[in-house]
């Protein structure tokens, strides 16, 4: 019932429809997103890997002063491993660098919460967190 | 039955003295602590930084860190309530003054458990085993905080703290 629910809603939003491919949680993971876009904005028009690739990339500077930018953490190319200020290594954030990400809901949900506020000083959108996830889903 | 009573006696004996040695040697430098094997406490504590083993810090240090974990050293490292028991009860029973004592024996001394020190890096002993390392060294673009044992460390993940 629930990933038929998560399918029409990425029948629902254009941009989207090439992501049906994917597995199970991913699908209700952008989902769930979506929906809520369109809650926040009634002009919600599906999500954007560009914009993501953009965000990625973006110095927001608005969080922690050693950590801009996602890129401050995660590589600037999705594909390669990253470094926190501490020096642990973090894994590729693509999905085809690394084929067991996003499969784990809660564990995304922990990590944009963290990881917006340490960059943006806020919590995530979800247009942004949609966008920034389709992204990785497409590298 | 015919077991062969003196090679099972001597194979005993020779396992319980390198069993000695083997403990004798990780026990013997102040450079060796049992890295997290516990794979929750890998999972939500090693993610940001090294999984700082157990023993460098007291139980009263683990308590208090992880009653404050929504302002971590300006993180949020919150975790759900099981979890955080889960955590908690590992850190504790394996802390410096509880379950793993005979590793932190020098870089705990002088500590005092009720201070709850936070940060290993600000331990007495650990600053001065540190002494001699050079401001530029901290300042390295490859080290960048003192908290990146790996760094400097190699085998940190292993457990090993010794030079190299
Ligand atoms: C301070 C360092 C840091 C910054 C800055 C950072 N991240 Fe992360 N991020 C991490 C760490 C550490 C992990 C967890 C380790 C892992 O999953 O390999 C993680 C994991 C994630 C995950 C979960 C991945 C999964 O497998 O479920 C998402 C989503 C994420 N980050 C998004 C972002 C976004 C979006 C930004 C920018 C707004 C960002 N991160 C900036 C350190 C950072
Ligand atoms: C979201 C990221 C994050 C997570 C998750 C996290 N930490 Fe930390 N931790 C930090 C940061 C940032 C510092 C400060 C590092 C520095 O000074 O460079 C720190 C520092 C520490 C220190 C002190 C290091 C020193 O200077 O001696 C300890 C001990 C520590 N963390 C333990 C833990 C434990 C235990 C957990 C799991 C419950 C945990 N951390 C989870 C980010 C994190
Ligand atoms: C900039 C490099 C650097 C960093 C970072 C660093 N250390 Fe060290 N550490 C050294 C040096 C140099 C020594 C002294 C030489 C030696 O005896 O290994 C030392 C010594 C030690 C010793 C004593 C070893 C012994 O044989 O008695 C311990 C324990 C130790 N460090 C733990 C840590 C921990 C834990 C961290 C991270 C929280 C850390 N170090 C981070 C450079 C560093």
């Amino acid at each position: 019932m629930k990933s038929q629910a998560g399918l029409l809603l990425l029948i629902a939003v254009p941009a989207m429809a090439s992501a049906s491919a994917l597995a199970a949680p991913r699908e209700d993971l952008l989902a769930g997103y979506a929906a809520q876009a369109k809650q926040d904005d009634p002009g919600f028009a599906g999500f954007s890997a560009a914009r993501g690739e953009a965000f990625h990339r973006r110095s927001f500077g608005r969080g922690k002063v050693d950590t801009p930018a996602c890129t401050s953490c995660h590589a600037d190319d999705p594909r390669a491993a990253g470094k926190t200020p501490a020096g642990k290594i973090i894994d590729p954030v693509a999905l085809s660098a690394s084929p067991s990400r996003y499969a784990d809901p809660a564990k995304v949900r922990k990590w944009f919460g963290r990881n917006c506020k340490e960059v943006l000083g806020r919590a995530c959108t979800a247009q942004e967190k949609g966008d920034w996830l389709s992204f990785m889903l497409s590298q | 039955m015919d077991l062969p009573y003196r090679p099972v006696a001597l194979g005993l004996l020779a396992l319980a003295f390198s069993a000695l040695v083997w403990q004798r040697a990780q026990a013997g430098g102040s450079h060796y602590f049992p890295p997290v094997s516990d794979p929750v406490v890998v999972e939500e504590c090693g993610s940001c930084h090294l999984a700082f083993p157990p023993s460098m810090l007291p139980a009263s240090s683990w308590k208090r860190m992880m009653s404050e974990l929504k302002n971590h050293f300006g993180d949020d490292a919150r975790v759900d309530a099981a979890t955080a028991t889960h955590i908690s009860d590992y850190l504790m029973s394996n802390a410096g003054d509880t379950g793993g004592r005979r590793y932190s024996d020098k870089l705990l001394r002088g500590t005092s458990t009720s201070k709850a020190p936070l940060r290993i890096t600000e331990l007495e002993r650990w600053v001065g085993e540190h002494r001699e390392v050079p401001a530029w060294e901290w300042r390295h673009k490859d080290v960048r905080s003192k908290a990146n044992c790996l760094a400097c460390h190699s085998g940190a993940e292993r457990g090993y703290y010794d030079d190299d």
